[in-house]
């Protein structure tokens, strides 16, 4: 079963923990129901949040566009069932922060109405930008963790050909078995997602690395490659040990090649995608169904059935794991696995791209960690380090707020696996403090960039405050000069002249009749006249000179 | 004797020349640290440390004129990053100049707003946009929070809005260590 033909490579640090995972495996996939409402996120991954295209009272079908990427590190959003628009406001989101941030609300009416879909059954005949296209439209974003969106990593960007594209299903966080669930019960989709990946990044071959302890899911994926007789695409069976599934610690088992530190895969040549996204993106090429639905592990002593579901995105929580068999006992709602997931403030908080697991941790699941301890500098933490990084350095300068320092040892490649707090004897919370650390130089990052807008922006307004002033006194100056100029009567006169030629010439041109001339006495007539009779002796006696311009 | 003082007027001469050259060659346009005081402050304008500007404010800390300590919108960020840069102890924000507050950004209400102009020309980074007797409105992105607006408004239409975050700018919390659980807020 886990013979391999194919040279294995280590990566540095990891640990060996206990899985759990055949808690959620005893059951096939099942299908959660409509939820009578979806609360769908305007950005549920890294990049800028989506547009919404709809307003409130609108209907909308299943795999609507709803919400149009802005920017380029964006995904478009799509109902995930039909119904009516009902709000588009800010709700809480299953985010750390436990903030709000804006939604689209949807009440479900029940038909499950499709929209028309648009599949592409023959991927071959479409070219690689135009594949990433359908890819981006169809809103497919990674699904093993942060939601970067697809295409942009299907794009080999200034490369004609990528080597090695690899398909991360290696799925090494306790707990969670979406992913292996996936590819026992739906290989077929995961290897024609690989082979249009493979299309669009021109990639020459593909490996699939999954864990030895996923034996049923190796054979499945093996048992529907050999069906379709793919040569280019190899399931590579690799170690148990966590953080396998990290992307640069499966890069560097698989091809012994190292992704530089702040750089990306593709700058080794190399293209990593999750089976789950690689299934995502069958369907939305050769079905042209958008990406509405997602695996989701429920489990946990916690969870009364834990099982894998497919869930439509947007699904209040509560909704879904009552569908899956309710609760028991008293746990701690986590997102993600325990290694890397983060606490959920309630169960109201709808499901989104990437919730790959809740985990209902119970007691015994998630033991409360000891109370912290002064660091003893034993160094366990450097050893089990995949990133080959110094934990403990890394978290005396971010206790200490020395952000230029921890930057120095490379914080930003850190991973966040947890190895070092796992293995700290003082129960440190080591990556709350590189988290920190994280955010707070991205603050800092955030608020340098606006200083320097505001200084241009001050420079440009004293500069211009000062042209304004050097165009004002050139601008007294010049009718100074004008003035002191006309100190020669001729043009003095020239101009008096010039302008009463104007007033006369509007005065003859406009049919200014004076009014109220009908009932007028006598008296007033002769004063009319009178000053009429002056007016034209005034003007007769400086003769008209020439045409002028008005 | 001869040999010597003219081996060593000619080196005089030499170098002499060289720094000469290098000083008008590699002139530097204005005082790096100047410069470099200047990156640290935080561009909001406002005045509060009784400089007309952060620019003449770090001319005054360029000069020896002004403490480190008179920048309440950087608080405590900045005085460190200072202190670390000219090499002196770190203190605490000056009481005199006021206290660190979270950003805010201006917010006019538009129904009470006369169109005067008064705020647009108070506004140090013309985040301000409106015409005479037209109604006036903040870009908020482009504003620093420094209430230069809020005095010349004959109206007091203008608020200070603290700024919330929001799941992509927010800030994880520095951790207690004394419970060593993660809290979640």
């Amino acid at each position: 079963m886990s013979e391999n033909t194919r040279k294995l490579w280590h990566f540095p640090g990891g640990l060996h923990l206990d899985e759990h995972k055949a808690l959620s495996t005893s059951q096939p996939i099942s299908e959660a129901g409509i939820p009578s409402q979806l609360v769908i996120p305007l950005q549920q991954h890294i990049g800028a949040p989506a547009k919404p295209l709809v307003a409130i009272g609108d209907r909308v079908l299943k795999g609507q566009l709803l919400a149009q990427p802005e920017g380029y590190v964006s995904a478009p959003i799509h109902a995930s069932s039909s119904g009516t628009v009902v709000a588009i406001e800010e709700r809480e989101v299953p985010h750390p922060s436990g903030l709000a941030a804006p939604c689209i609300v949807i009440d479900t009416d029940g038909d499950d109405q499709w929209c028309a879909l648009t599949p592409h059954p023959d991927y071959k005949q479409l070219d690689p930008s135009e594949l990433r296209n359908i890819i981006r439209d169809a809103g497919i974003v990674g699904l093993g963790g942060a939601g970067f969106p697809s295409f942009i990593k299907l794009n080999p960007g200034g490369r004609t050909a990528v080597e090695t594209l690899i398909l991360n299903g290696a799925e090494c966080e306790p707990y969670i078995s979406c992913d292996d669930m996936l590819m026992r019960e739906r290989p077929a989709e995961v290897i024609k997602g690989a082979r249009i990946m493979r299309h669009a990044l021109q990639a020459r071959h593909c490996l699939i690395g999954i864990e030895d302890n996923k034996p049923e899911a190796i054979n499945a994926m093996r048992v529907a490659l050999a069906e379709i007789s793919e040569k280019q695409i190899e399931v590579v069976v690799v170690p148990t040990r966590y953080p396998t599934g990290g992307e640069k610690q499966l890069i560097k088992i698989l091809t012994g090649k190292e992704v530089p530190s702040q750089g990306l895969p593709l700058d080794i040549g190399v293209v990593c995608h999750n089976v789950a996204t690689a299934a995502a993106i069958y369907r939305a090429v050769e079905q042209g169904e958008p990406l509405i639905s997602r695996i989701v592990t429920i489990t946990g002593q916690g969870a009364a059935a834990p099982q894998n579901i497919e869930v439509r995105i947007g699904t209040p929580i509560a909704q879904l794991l009552e569908q899956a068999g309710g609760t028991q006992g008293r746990y701690q709602l986590l997102m993600g696995g325990p290694m890397m997931g983060f606490e959920l403030a309630n169960e109201q908080l709808p499901t989104i791209k990437t919730t790959n697991c809740l985990l209902l941790a119970s007691d015994s699941d998630l033991p409360k960690p000891a109370p912290a301890m002064p660091c003893i500098r034993c160094g366990e933490c450097a050893r089990v380090c995949p990133a080959q990084l110094l934990p403990q350095q890394l978290y005396w300068h971010s206790r200490a707020k020395e952000f230029d320092k921890v930057q120095d040892y490379r914080l930003f490649d850190c991973i966040e696996c947890g190895c070092c707090a796992y293995v700290c004897p003082s129960s440190l919370p080591l990556v709350q403090f590189y988290r920190y650390a994280k955010t707070e130089i991205w603050a800092q990052e955030r608020d340098r960039q606006a200083a320097d807008r505001a200084r241009e922006r001050h420079e440009f307004r004293g500069l211009r405050k000062e042209r304004e002033k050097a165009e004002k006194a050139a601008k007294h100056k010049a009718r100074a000069q004008a003035v002191k100029k006309d100190g020669d009567a001729d043009a003095k006169k020239a101009a008096i002249q010039a302008a009463m030629e104007r007033a006369k010439a509007k005065r003859d041109s406009s049919d200014t009749a004076p009014k109220n001339t009908d009932n007028l006495t006598t008296e007033q007539q002769q004063k009319i006249a009178e000053i009429d009779a002056r007016r034209t002796a005034a003007s007769s006696d400086t003769p008209p000179s020439g045409q002028e311009e008005n | 004797m001869l040999t010597a003082i003219l081996a060593l007027t000619a080196l005089a001469v030499a170098f002499g020349l060289l720094l000469g050259f290098a000083a008008v060659r590699f002139k530097v346009e204005s005082d790096p640290i100047l410069d470099k005081i200047d990156a640290i402050l935080p561009q909001t304008q406002c005045g509060q440390c009784s400089y007309p500007g952060c620019r003449p404010y770090a001319e005054a800390i360029a000069n020896g004129e002004a403490d480190i300590n008179r920048c309440p919108p950087g608080g405590e960020t900045v005085i460190l990053a200072l202190a670390d840069l000219l090499g002196v102890d770190p203190k605490p924000l000056d009481d005199e100049v006021g206290e660190e507050k979270p950003k805010t950004v201006a917010v006019i209400d538009e129904q009470v707003c006369i169109g005067c102009t008064l705020c647009i020309q108070a506004c140090p980074v013309d985040a301000i946009l409106g015409a005479a007797k037209q109604m006036h409105t903040v870009i908020e992105s482009e504003c620093t929070g420094c209430d230069l607006c809020l005095e010349p408004c004959p109206v007091d239409c203008i608020d200070m809005v603290v700024v919330q975050a929001d799941p992509t700018t927010w800030k994880w919390p520095f951790p207690e260590e004394t419970s060593g659980s993660e809290k979640s807020s």
